[in-house]
């Protein structure tokens, strides 16, 4: 880190310490609603559901080829190939959000162009594995649910839509050229990899198995099973990693399991500070009274859903931030729409990304790609506030 | 020898860069290793991703931390 960095970040905790006022009922109860909220995390879901993830997304970006992947990028590949598998190979490309500029990069400069390379710089960091699972857990699965069908169409149809505003100016300056490098040698049969991904999985959903009411027989037997489930699959998962998987592999996947954990998890529990602090856990109140939040963005009105779509896209999220941060607006009178609105524009864009995209598509590319997105979000918040709500 | 390691900062393409500069110690051999972090011109080496590792103009793994080993058997073949 520069060191005029790191003087800004001690100049902020001074003027901080020196002005906020501490003595006061309301500050004195954010801070406690802020360590509330940490405990809450902490507590609910670091073992059984950050953690699982993390492995998930470590073993992701080492066995995942992504050479596979990839390859339908290219320029001689299906058209509506590339549109599919832009708009859901996020969930195993993009672990992490600095992955997903540089592969918008090289696309959009050797694959398929403008709309297969905007479609996965949509679906990128809104469907990547860890974001679903974690805003399913926290917010709820109809909302995790919505925010990954939500993120899949609109790859597609912002990916189409940009296609057909630039086409012709893409033909003039595109040479076709594809992708350098040879296919990787697969270490083991697919149908291992599909298998041993599908077991971790399996683990995530049936230890996270949430209580329903007795009537839903086969639901409420899972539910009360669910720690014998969860043992049976990590027997069958230990197997498949004793037999399947060499010891060099293993070794490559804890080390990028836990650089995943140091990278994103120091920030996450920073977002759930701040987000404690500002807007309290859910019922309670942070700093922020919770009326101007309904002012803002509560019910489903056009403006809550225009608002929380044009925030979301200026607003800088790291990785699963976003959710701890929905957690506290939702808690404080947030309407589900605007929520929604705001989960789909919000991990996608950012000022600063929106700057470094500009450098690879130039300005007016970029407009109109944060114009679509602002305004498809607002209608698909308005859309899933009004049959959800 | 020319050893480029691309990819925007994030803590993994700095690992990649930490086990080139291990590998090229234990080798004894000296080369140019340099970050590549703009996008712009990551995007020409025609890579799957970052971060990628690319010695003499070649481009050796991507999209991944390659291990050791690896680095130091294409660092003797490109000796």
């Amino acid at each position: 880190m520069k060191d005029k960095w790191i003087f800004l970040i001690f100049l902020l905790t001074f003027l901080a310490a020196y002005f906020i006022p501490f003595h006061q009922a309301t500050v004195q109860n954010a801070i406690n609603e802020a360590f509330m909220l940490l405990q809450d995390y902490a507590r609910e879901h670091v073992l059984l559901c950050l953690i699982p993830a993390f492995f998930i997304a470590g073993a992701i970006s080492v066995f995942v080829s992504k050479a596979s992947v990839i390859k339908y990028f290219g320029a001689k590949a299906k058209k509506i190939l590339s549109y599919s598998i832009a708009s859901v190979s996020g969930t195993i490309l993009a672990v992490c959000s600095c992955t997903v500029l540089p592969l918008f990069a090289g696309i959009y400069t050797r694959g398929a162009g403008i709309g297969p390379a905007t479609a996965f710089l949509y679906s990128g960091p809104a469907i990547n594995v860890l974001a679903i699972i974690l805003t399913a857990k926290v917010l709820g699965y109809k909302l995790g649910l919505a925010r990954a069908i939500g993120a899949i169409f609109f790859a597609v149809i912002i990916g189409l839509i940009m296609h057909l505003l630039f086409s012709k100016e893409e033909e003039k300056n595109r040479e076709a050229s594809d992708f350098a490098e040879e296919e990787e040698k697969e270490p083991r049969p697919l149908w291992k990899t599909t298998l041993y991904f599908a077991v971790m999985v399996a683990i995530l959903v049936f230890i996270n198995w949430g209580k329903s009411s007795p009537e839903l027989k086969v639901w409420y037997f899972i539910y009360q099973a669910k720690w014998y489930i969860g043992a049976a699959l990590l027997a069958v998962l230990a197997w498949m990693i004793f037999r399947w998987f060499k010891k060099e592999e293993l070794k490559e996947w804890t080390f990028s399991t836990w650089v995943f954990t140091k990278q994103i998890l120091p920030l996450l529990f920073a977002g759930v500070l701040v987000a404690g602090f500002l807007l309290g856990r859910p019922g309670h109140e942070g700093v922020i009274p919770s009326e101007w939040i309904v002012r803002l963005v509560g019910g489903n009105s056009l403006g809550a859903n225009l608002f929380a779509s044009v925030a979301g896209a200026l607003m800088y999220f790291a990785t699963l931030t976003e959710v701890p941060i929905l957690q506290g607006l939702l808690g404080a009178g947030m309407g589900q729409g605007p929520a929604l609105a705001l989960l789909l524009a919000g991990p996608a864009l950012s000022l600063p990304n929106m700057l470094v995209i500009r450098s690879v598509i130039g300005t007016k590319k970029t407009l109109a790609f944060i114009a679509l997105v602002v305004i498809m979000a607002t209608i698909t918040g308005m859309i899933y506030g009004h049959f959800f709500a | 020898m020319e050893i480029r390691v691309l990819g925007p900062g994030c803590p993994r393409c700095q690992e990649v860069k930490k086990r080139t500069i291990n590998a090229l110690a234990e080798l004894n051999v000296g080369a140019d290793v340099q970050n590549v972090k703009d996008i712009k011109k990551i995007s020409e080496y025609k890579v799957l991703g970052t971060p990628a590792l690319v010695i003499n103009g070649k481009v050796k793994a991507s999209g991944r931390i390659p291990s050791p080993e690896d680095i130091k058997k294409w660092i003797q073949e490109e000796m």
